[in-house]
């Protein structure tokens, strides 16, 4: 009997379906351990044995492209869907240490148990992104959450810091708690957590809508994914956690976490509540048009550039929800590529803020902008590139990511929710707008002074960049490939 | 080489934008010197499409260009297709002759970054060219769009005192506009997908134009692509941006502006919202004939108030460019091809004014009427070439001006739109007044500011600006022929694809309102 158990269990596990994850999670330990045995303070070691890991991951999800692989008694699938949302994260976390080590440097913490949180983070994300099963799902969420929670307190001698860890820390775990609820609840009507097969049994039992059990799991499952995806009317630890938390954990956040519940989300939404669509459509529409009026407007009345891009943030998982209100194929590999196109120009945009800031202080107020252009030449065009980019104007990633999930909206008969998303970066244009008279209208408020540009991050933003033109340029290759990688 | 004559011609200032940002920044008059070559360059690259005589005898597309630029499996494809027939042909020739003018005007009016200046300049200039020879209309959204980035930095940069507000606003009121319309091209596209076109046609507008899309949709779309349009026209109501944009704008700026910017809006009406949107135009003729003459006598009116100059050139575009509107609105040959004519005839006097009105503010920082008077004694060169600019704005016979609006109100009047011409014509009689009154103020008279006493006239490099001006208003004046016969025969071919489906449409309409006669009475 035993016997018979363990090999079921032997049969079903499938090493190839967590490889990446388990190579990144190995090379997060290994840097822990290496940490061990050399002085504090020395971190360059780690960030280039990071980015090894991050390349050979990266490595191993390409090459499992096309070739999907089921295991763990089919609750872990590495297929395309969860290999595009991996590039991402892989994206977001390599530009992310990139911009890092110097920043470390100068605010102090020049600490390299730093890195291997950034992998492990993404690993969780992965785990998000392949997860066919409820549990893994959260278990993926909860290695990520855990991972963000210390990052946003990095710092922890600065109080802002600190108010953004502990804020990150109590809100994202009364939200786990809605979700773990959610998730129970379900299994209590279906009997599985199994996403295929509670989607099997939802759809053989008819609407089950009229259960209360369902419907307050669905919510609950739901306000625990929008949570972390900052969405209205759940954004609101957004502003502060961001603005708090040290810049680059900034950015990561509002990429690859947000991209991680975007694929968990909707798997679970596609794999499970196939047959209740018109209903969580119906939901998610008033949610998209609140989550980008709420995160546009707000946005408009920020001074600090850090909490603007916090809230334009908001307005882009907004943007993201209307590619999943369409519900079809154009609208779901439109979020997937609007995720990578958002990891490119968003990351990019923190990068710049990484190096105007000065030691201590962040100096991201708009004013400290002023002749930023005339002082940094080459940052000042980058930001110009990003902040295009965030507002959609082609030939950026930003306009033909937005163009995608418009398009989806559209073909699905939501011409209204299309226009009230075109009119919402109309308004967005305006704060986007602002940063560059800032930058380039405004003379310098300090002297010229030539300051040399750490090569890591440079790197980082000339990714960026690249990522930007080339999505926006020649987009149809990844398109392709996002369209491989949908359901 | 004629294969990619229009792909060399849109894509080489892209070439000179990267050629200047490698210059040393310090080498002021390098970096003009290159600009200006390569827009002399651009513009003997262009020369050619004015000299064949392929437009006179075909309304058809020439030098075409074709090439598969994004697709997505079964959903999408971007096509680069470009081409130039008898409407755009002219804006084409008329952006690449103005840009080396504008850069010559900037000599000595722009110190301040002239490489970013220049590296704009050539940036938009691809831009213009781009939208004006786009076949696919996504393509055409692309170059739309690019075209704002680098006339926001032009206004905000160099402009005057109120250069960030007329800046964003200049660029929010064009952006929202667009923004709705590619609303309305994704619907379209979508539309045509069912009706059957094939996905490998994209976004191209000679299918588009080929569906027959219901009436009550042409509505709404129509309405879509001429907000925007209109927009940039600018068409009154939305003209508001207008006046800040031009009088901040540094010259060269206000004479892109004026010039070619501006034409987008009329050559969108003429080249796609029209042909799309048939059945809609039709109805909303009224409605935009009845803005286009509230705009002429608007516009002239505020022109005549103003004390700035450069803010009278402003609105007068108001009041110019609802003349273009009658015209196209008109549908017919006259109407049309006047309007079309008038829009190079504005693309050249208002540029030649705005560069007149830049001499002056370079020599004295002011451009306040009352400042000035008595300086055609002081400059008598100036003095000529300033007057037969006026000439042409107001339209006297034998310049520019006066054989674009006499086919426009010939046009217009003959259409149904005859009662709106008679207002119209008012217009033409304002434009007199606003014109030679400021004209009077500025130049004739005695000299009352002795600060105006010591004025240089002309430059040899500010002759050479103005003289290609002055030589197309007489040309265009005393010999127009050159200039429309090339462009008749595919107006000819618009009005006809464009009224056969009028007419279908309305025979529809009557059938089905006598099939509903015919069921009431059962």
């Amino acid at each position: 009997m035993d016997n018979n158990l363990v090999q079921i269990a032997l049969q079903n596990v499938n090493m190839a379906a967590i490889l990446p994850s388990i190579i990144l999670t190995c090379f997060g330990m290994g840097l822990l351990l290496i940490n061990v045995f050399l002085p504090r303070g020395t971190t360059r070691h780690a960030v280039w044995i990071s980015l090894i890991g991050l390349v050979v991951t990266g490595f191993f999800v390409i090459t499992g492209w096309g070739n999907p692989q089921y295991g763990f008694n089919d609750a872990v699938a590495m297929d395309n869907y969860a290999a595009f949302f991996s590039i991402t994260f892989l994206f977001a976390a390599g530009l992310t240490i990139l911009m890092s080590d110097d920043y470390l440097t100068r605010e102090g913490y020049p600490v390299s148990e730093y890195y291997p949180m950034v992998l492990f983070a993404t690993a969780g994300a992965m785990w998000m992104a392949s997860g066919t099963d409820m549990m893994t799902i959260f278990l993926g969420l909860e290695v990520m959450s855990i991972c963000l929670y210390v990052l946003a307190g990095f710092f922890r001698g600065q109080v802002k810091s600190n108010e953004a860890g502990l804020k990150y820390f109590l809100l994202g775990a009364f939200s786990t708690g809605f979700l773990l609820y959610g998730m129970a609840l379900i299994y209590g009507v279906t009997g599985s957590t199994k996403l295929t097969e509670i989607g099997i049994y939802l759809n053989a039992h008819g609407s089950l809508l009229d259960n209360p059990m369902t419907l307050a799991g669905i919510v609950l499952l739901s306000i625990g994914f929008l949570f972390k995806i900052a969405a209205a009317p759940f954004h609101m630890w957004t502003p502060d956690v961001y603005e708090g938390a040290p810049t680059p954990i900034t950015a990561f956040m509002s990429a690859g976490p947000k991209a991680a519940a975007f694929a968990a989300f909707l798997r679970i939404m596609e794999y499970c509540f196939f047959s209740m669509k018109p209903e969580w459509t119906a939901m998610l529409w008033v949610l998209a048009v609140l989550t980008m009026i709420v995160g546009n407007v707000i946005a408009i009345s920020q001074t600090n550039i850090k909490r603007m891009l916090a809230y334009s943030s908001i307005a882009h998982a907004g943007y993201a929800l209307v590619g999943m209100v369409a519900a079809n194929e154009i609208g779901y590999s439109g979020i997937l590529f609007y995720m990578l196109a958002y990891t490119f120009m968003n990351i990019g945009a923190f990068a710049i803020l990484v190096l105007a800031g000065k030691k201590g202080e962040d100096n991201l107020t708009l004013e400290g902008f002023s002749g930023f252009g005339y002082k940094r030449p080459f940052l000042g065009v980058a930001m110009t590139i990003f902040l295009f980019s965030l507002m959609g104007l082609p030939p950026t990633a930003g306009f033909a990511g937005k163009f995608y999930i418009f398009a989806g909206a559209v073909k699905a008969g939501y011409i209204w929710l299309a226009i009230i998303g075109v009119l919402n970066s109309a308004v967005s244009l305006y704060y986007y707008l602002r940063v560059m008279v800032y930058m380039y209208f405004r003379d310098p408020t300090e002297d010229y002074a030539w300051v040399s540009l750490p090569a890591t991050v440079v790197i980082s933003i000339v990714i960026a960049i690249i990522g930007v033109f080339y999505l926006g340029i020649i987009p149809g290759d990844v398109m392709e490939l996002a369209k491989l990688a949908v359901f | 080489m004629t294969d990619h004559l229009l792909s060399l011609m849109t894509f080489f200032p892209l070439v000179g934008m990267l050629v200047v940002l490698f210059l040393p920044r310090e080498a002021d008059r390098l970096i003009k010197s290159v600009t200006l070559i390569f827009t002399i360059i651009i513009f003997l690259i262009s020369l050619p499409l004015g000299f064949d005589d392929a437009f006179i005898g075909s309304s058809a597309m020439h030098y075409t260009e074709f090439a598969n630029w994004i697709s997505i499996g079964k959903y999408f494809q971007m096509n680069y297709h470009v081409g130039i027939d008898g409407i755009s042909l002219w804006l084409v020739l008329l952006t690449t002759f103005i840009m080396p003018i504008t850069v010559l005007s900037t000599w000595h009016a722009v110190e301040r970054n002239t490489k970013g200046f220049m590296a704009l300049l050539l940036l938009l200039e691809t831009g213009m060219l781009g939208a004006f020879i786009s076949l696919d209309l996504f393509l055409f959204y692309v170059f739309w769009e690019l075209m704002l980035v680098p006339m926001y930095f032009l206004i905000g940069i160099w402009g005057g005192k109120n250069r960030v507000y007329a800046a964003i606003k200049f660029f929010l009121f064009t952006a929202v506009g667009s923004l709705l319309m590619l609303v309305a091209i994704i619907y379209v596209y979508y539309f045509s997908i069912k009706a059957g076109v094939p996905f490998e046609n994209g976004f191209s507008v000679a299918h588009f134009s080929q569906l027959d899309i219901p009436a009550h949709l042409q509505t709404w779309l129509f309405a879509a692509f001429a907000f925007s349009f209109a927009i940039k026209v600018p068409m009154f109501p939305v003209h508001t941006w207008l006046p800040d944009a031009h009088t901040e704008a540094p010259t060269a700026g206000s004479v892109i502006l004026a010039a070619i910017l501006l034409k987008m809006g009329t050559y969108g009406f003429i080249r796609f919202a029209i042909p799309l949107f048939p059945v809609a135009t039709m109805k909303f003729t009224p409605f935009l004939a009845l803005l286009a003459v509230v705009g002429i006598i608007y516009g002239a009116l505020v022109a005549m108030m103003q004390d700035d100059v450069k803010k009278l050139v402003a609105y007068s575009s108001v009041s110019h460019l609802g003349f273009v509107m009658l015209g196209i609105f008109a549908m017919n040959l006259q109407g049309i091809s006047g309007g079309m004519l008038q829009m190079i005839n504005h693309g050249i006097s208002t540029g030649a004014l705005f560069l007149i009105v830049g001499f002056i503010y370079e020599r004295r920082h002011t451009r306040l009427i009352a400042d000035f008077g008595g300086l055609s004694k002081v400059m008598p060169v100036f003095a000529t070439i300033f007057m037969i600019v006026t000439f042409s704005s107001i339209g006297l016979p034998g310049t520019n001006g006066f054989v674009g609006e006499f086919l426009i109100l010939v046009g217009a009047f003959e259409s149904e739109l005859r009662v709106f011409t008679v207002f119209a014509t008012t217009g033409v009689i304002l434009a007199a007044v606003y014109m030679l009154w400021m004209f009077q103020r500025v130049m004739m008279g005695k000299v009352t500011n002795p600060k105006n006493e010591k004025l240089k006239d002309l430059s040899a490099r500010e002759l050479v600006v103005m003289l290609p001006l002055v030589l197309f208003i007489f040309w265009i004046g005393f010999y127009p022929n050159t200039f429309l016969e090339k462009m008749n025969p595919s107006i000819d071919n618009l009005i006809n694809q464009v009224k056969e489906k009028q007419h279908v449409a309305m025979m529809v309409e009557n059938l089905d309102q006598s099939v509903t006669k015919v069921t009431v009475n059962e």
